[in-house]
Formats: structure tokens, sequence, C-alpha cells
């Protein structure tokens, strides 16, 4: 018989047979029998080693009447339908892969626009990997020079082995109006100077890496590779292709040392994680910095409602379901948002019809887009794709946005705004005072 | 090189300022035109007060070139402008000891170009290395020249998303003009017939780097695919018939309105989009 300490899993076949058996008068005993004859009554492992079910066991009466088996695992668990069989698989698969001595070193200096990995770095961070792990005996480690305050963790899971987090402190020979592009110029050629990157990797973006990468070409003497999408390995070496004359002719080249690189040049990492260990320059004050001649002096407001729609970063998008369309209009100005609108609101009159978001409207990709009493049809939905947080204030708790949005509210929207704009009033006041 | 603050604010009256042009290409026919950026840059130089645009194009001259160079000078109708500087290249060479010589000669306070040229490599590389080789600061993609003060440019950089940002810098510098700087006017025929070419004979280098380079008509890239690692039948079932971007949000319900109006503020603030 079964022994407790025995981990090999005994199985008796008598009991398996009679198990399977409706007929045997053993029957109901044999499912309700001991955890050796099977791990559930509907799942047991067949005598070729699959898994199988009864599906008498399982499933659940749909309101047809019908018996169900959902194998989507969309059903919650019921009591016919029980949670034992769809567990989801959530360890970890990826493999943890450190590398103490690095044959070489692939610098990758993302943008991190609003502090974040785009999906642009995380692009160019499998790039670097490719470049890294080109050959197993001999691998590099792929080094993330970031600046400034980040809201980000995730550079173990985009591919990095290093971090080099640098943040610039205001001092007397660095004012605080320093234009990043040259104060972070001087930190990379002291990177370039200590670590001696084999490669430099840069997106060609205009947030902010198509400015530092050329800067940094400039600087070095190095002849960049720019708007790269494809890097191959072949029997002459390394050689990546770039879009030239404005996109219009593809060049391939051996590859340089400095990289722009476009978004989807690469997958991004997704089978392995790595250590990004904190690392720093030995040289506190870099050497490279030259007194800023450019001076910044700041973000210039700009009218919202001037902002073409598909550029636009805060949307507020109103539907069908807004009646109070004054205290919409407010709530753009009070929040600093560009309006949106669904179709319904442009066909009735209410918004402009270049103010339309959807397939025959404008994509947008906003950071944030908020929809005010809009259900969601398709249409809809395909035009907000590219949206990073869809927030929506809608009064129907089944409509298909709710699926997409990562914050939904459901309630009156009129009644929402206005409390909105009345505690943002209440908190620019308080600045103010 | 380095103009000192007393002889800029001498000189004020008449700023000095290089607008360096290059053949574009139109993206439909193909044809050659004037650059859009350049243009753009062109009209920028306009728009400052008081100033002396002078036109320098270094590259190849042909016809069809000329006739688009050409463009530019009909763009200074009303103005001084009725000269632009050639200094004849090779189709393949490398411009930038030509052009630094020649800005060197020319002297000026200010150079302003596009962000990116039509054709050729065209990769935006040329600005930088000027500013390299004469020690000047540079500013990249400029929206607006907003004043230029005692030596001090204040301008309005493009950045994406609509978004302006206020640079000054000191005199000399070069600066590059973005597609969101004003359209530029239109070209008029007479300006541009009147106008003169003045041929300047320098030698060029050549740009050995570009030889092995193999230039092809632009490939459609490919579409990425997505990728699933599912190990189960199931997994991949799931994959495929799942809607894109189903679930995982967050659903408040039967809160009043103030409470709700602090969750999405909340969210707001954590995304950095209010001001």
């Amino acid at each position: 018989m079964h022994n407790d300490n025995d981990s090999l899993p005994r199985r008796d076949p008598r009991w398996e047979w009679i198990a399977r058996n409706r007929l045997h008068p053993l029957h109901e005993e044999a499912l309700a029998g001991p955890a050796t004859v099977r791990l559930n009554a509907h799942v047991w492992q067949g005598p070729n080693g699959l898994t199988r079910r009864d599906p008498h066991q399982v499933g659940f009466i749909a309101a047809s009447g019908l018996k169900r088996i959902d194998r989507t695992g969309a059903q919650g668990a019921t009591e016919l339908n029980p949670p034992g069989g769809r567990k989801a698989a959530t360890a970890d698969a990826r493999q943890f892969v450190t590398i103490d001595d690095p044959a070489f070193i692939v610098a990758v200096v993302p943008d991190l626009p609003g502090g974040r990995l785009s999906s642009h770095d995380r692009d160019l961070f499998g790039l670097a990997r490719q470049l890294a792990d080109a050959d197993p005996d001999r691998p590099g480690a792929v080094l993330a020079v970031v600046f400034d305050e980040l809201r980000e963790d995730g550079f173990a899971d985009a591919g990095a082995d290093r971090l080099l987090h640098h943040v610039e402190r205001a001092s007397a020979s660095r004012p605080a109006t320093a234009y990043a592009a040259e104060t972070r110029l001087g930190v990379l050629a002291d990177v370039e100077r200590e670590l001696s990157p084999r490669h430099w990797l840069l997106p060609d973006s205009a947030t902010g890496g198509a400015e530092l990468g050329r800067r940094l070409a400039a600087r070095l003497g190095e002849r960049p590779a720019i708007q790269v999408w494809q890097i191959e390995n072949n029997d002459t070496g390394l050689r990546c292709t770039g879009r030239g004359a404005a996109g219009a002719t593809d060049i391939s080249r051996a590859l340089p040392r400095l990289v722009l690189a476009l978004p989807e040049c690469a997958e991004p990492v997704a089978r392995t994680r790595h250590e990004a260990r904190p690392l720093s320059l030995s040289l506190s004050e870099g050497l490279a910095y030259m007194p800023g001649r450019i001076q910044n002096l700041g973000a210039v407001a700009v009218d919202p409602a001037q902002v073409a729609l598909s550029e636009a970063e805060f949307i507020l998008s109103a539907g069908r379901g807004v009646r109070d369309w004054e205290g919409f209009h407010k709530a753009a100005a009070a929040l600093g948002a560009t309006e949106g609108a669904s179709r319904v609101a442009v066909d009735d009159g209410f918004m402009e019809r270049d103010r339309q978001v959807g397939a025959s409207g404008t994509w947008v990709s906003a950071r944030v887009y908020i929809a005010v009493g809009i259900s969601g049809a398709i249409q809809h939905l395909q035009g907000i794709q590219s949206c990073d947080k869809v927030v929506s204030i809608n009064l129907d708790p089944d409509c298909d946005i709710i699926k997409r949005a990562d914050l939904a509210v459901i309630g009156d929207a009129a009644e929402i705004l206005t409390a909105l704009v009345a505690l943002q009033q209440r908190e620019s006041k308080s600045h103010a005072a | 090189m380095q103009l000192d603050a007393e002889s800029l604010t001498e000189s004020e009256s008449s700023l000095s300022i290089a607008v360096l042009v290059s053949v574009g290409r139109h993206p439909l026919t193909g044809r050659p035109r004037r650059a859009d950026q350049d243009a753009r840059a062109l009209e920028m130089a306009f728009s400052v007060a008081g100033a002396a645009p002078a036109l320098l194009h270094a590259g190849p001259c042909d016809d069809p070139s000329e006739d688009a160079l050409r463009c530019y000078l009909g763009m200074g109708g009303g103005t001084d402008l009725d000269s632009l500087i050639v200094l004849e290249q090779t189709a393949d060479a490398d411009i930038i000891p030509a052009l630094a010589d020649e800005l060197t000669a020319l002297g000026p306070q200010l150079v302003l170009c596009g962000t990116r040229a039509e054709t050729g490599e065209s990769s935006g590389m040329l600005p930088y290395l000027l500013a390299e080789r004469l020690g000047w600061p540079i500013i990249t993609g400029v929206a607006e020249i907003e004043s230029i003060h005692e030596g001090v440019v204040v301008a309005l950089q493009a950045l994406p998303r609509g978004q302006r940002r206020r640079l000054s810098v000191r005199l000399p510098a070069i600066a590059t003009a973005d597609s969101a700087a004003p359209a530029p006017r239109a070209s008029a025929y007479g300006p541009a017939m009147r106008g003169a070419l003045t041929f300047s004979n320098t030698g060029s280098a050549d740009d050995e780097a570009r030889q092995d380079w193999l230039v092809s008509p632009a490939r459609k890239r490919p579409k990425r695919l997505k990728i699933i690692t599912a190990t189960s039948a199931r997994e991949r079932f799931k994959a495929a018939a799942a809607k894109s971007q189903g679930g995982g949000g967050k659903v408040l319900k039967d809160l009043s309105p103030e409470a709700a109006a602090e969750a999405i503020q909340a969210l707001l603030k954590e995304e950095g989009v209010l001001r």
C-alpha cells in the first residue's frame, strides 16, 4: 500500500478502473477514495502519463439548460465548475542570468519618457542582448545608463546586467538650469573613458535619444549608424541596415560602435531575467563636463486646446453619456487636458469634427485618456489602442470600455467631473497660498 | 573665434545669420525641391528683426538642383537676400571641412539649418559636427526664435506631443529648425531668377567610409509578430482566442463623486499629467 514517506506516486490500477467505470458497484466509493487513487475526483493521470478529465464531473449548467464545460477559464469557479484544473502557471519560468566577468560592455541609454521604459527602450535592450550574447563563450554585459528620477524598476526584466544611475545635483558649477543633453553628454563621456563600451545604443527618438546620440557621436568622433532597424550577423561580421534619405533608402553597412535604432529594431527580452547590478563611476565629478552654454528656461505652457489630438498627452474625451457640456469644457480647462469626442458626440454637433477619436477620426497616443460617458464601440477602442492609461467614467458597468480601462468609475459623469474640478481648484489654491 | 559680448552689442543692428540650405527631394515624386526644414530655417531667419541672412550650400550643383536652390532665393523678395554661396563638391564628398572653413571666413553669429537632409545619408549629424569643429553650442529642433538680445538667443524648442521648452544660448551658436517651425513662405519666380549663385571653388574631401555601403530603395519593414510562448494546448488556445487588452483594470462602484474624483486625481498625479 501507499507509504506516506514514499515520494513516488503509487497508483492502484484496479481502483482507477473502478473509478472510470460508472456502472461498477464500488464506483462512488472509488471516486471518494484515498488520495492515492486520484488527486481530484475529475482529474487523474492516465496510463500514458497524460492528464485525463472526467467530463461528467466538471462543467456547469448554462442558462440554456445544457451542460457546458468552460475551457477558457473565463467562467468563475462554481460548484460544478471547480477551479482545481485551471490554475494558471504563476511560477516564473524565465532563466536568471548573471554575468560576473563580462568580456565587453554594450551601453544602452534609454529615453525613459516620464521616468519609465518605453516600448522603444525595451526593443533597444533586446538589441543590446543580441549583441552581448552573440558569442556564448564570451558573453558581454548590457549596461543601462539612466539619469534623474526613475519611476521604473524593471531594468532587470528589460535585460540590463549593470545599471548606472546618475542623479544630477545642482551645484555652483552646475546650475539647475543646465541643459540636460549637455550634462548627460558629460556623463556619457565619463562612461566612455572609464568603461569604453564596445557598442553604444540609443533610441533614435524625438524624446531625447536622437539629440543625445548625435551629440555623443560628435563628441566621440564616431560615425553613427542612424535609423537602424535591423542587425544581422553573417559571414562578413555584424552588419546593420538603417534608413537613409529621410526614409527613402536602406543603407546597409558594417556595424559601427554607435547605433541609433528605430522602434521594433529587435524583440524585447522575454525569456531571461538579469541582475541590473548597480554600478557607479569612480569619478564622482565628471571631467568631461563643460559649463553649460545652453540654459534651460523650463517648459512653456502650451494651450492644450491648440495641441493636435494625435499628439496630445492627456485627453478628456466625451461621448453620448455627457449631458452637461459646459461642465465638461470646464473640467478639460481645469485639468489642462486636450478635448476629444466619440463619434456620437461629434455627429450630434456638440464637438468639432477634428476632435473625433476613433477609426474614422484620429488615432490618439495619449499617456492618459479619460473617457467620459463613452461605452467603447470597437471603432473607438481601435482609436485609443496606443494609449497607456485609460480611465472611464460611465454609468453602465457592463460596457466594453470597462474591459479596456485601467481605472473604471461607475457613476454620474457630471457629478464626478464637478467634484474633480473642485478638487483641482482647491489644490491649486493651497499651492498658491 | 569666440566673439565677446561687447562687439556683439555693437553689431546687433545687423545680426549676421548664415542659413545652410540643401537640395531636398519630394517624398512622392522624388523630384528635387527646396528642402522643407531648410526652408523653415530660412523663414526663421527672416523672422529675426534686423537680421541679414546669407545662404550657403555645399554639394554638387547641376541643373535640377540649381532650380531647387533658386527656390530659396525666390523666398527673398522684398528683402536684401539676393545671392547664394555654392561650395561646389563632388556627390560623395565630406562637406564638413569645406563648410567649416567657409563659416570661419564668413564669421556669422548664428547658423541656422534643417534638422535632417532629405537625400543622401540624411544622418542629421552635420550641425553637430560643425558645432564640435567650430566649438559652438548647438540647440536642436527649434520651433521659434523669440528674441536675440545682447548676444543671447532665446528660442523655443519643439518637443514631442506639441510641448515647447524655452532655451537660451550665447552667440555664436548653431540652431536647427524643426518641422514644427512656421511654414516657409512661397517662392516667387522673379527673385529666384534674378538672384545670383556665387560659386566658390574649394577642394572636396572624399568620404571614404561611405564606399563600402550598400544603398537600396527602402524595403517595407516586417510586421512584428505576436510571439506566444505557450507550453500547453489550452494556453495556446487562450492566447489565440484572447481579446486584446481585456481585464486587469480596477472597477470602482458605488462611490461618492468626491471619492471617485480623488481616485482619478491620484492616477493623474501618478502619471504626472497634472500641472
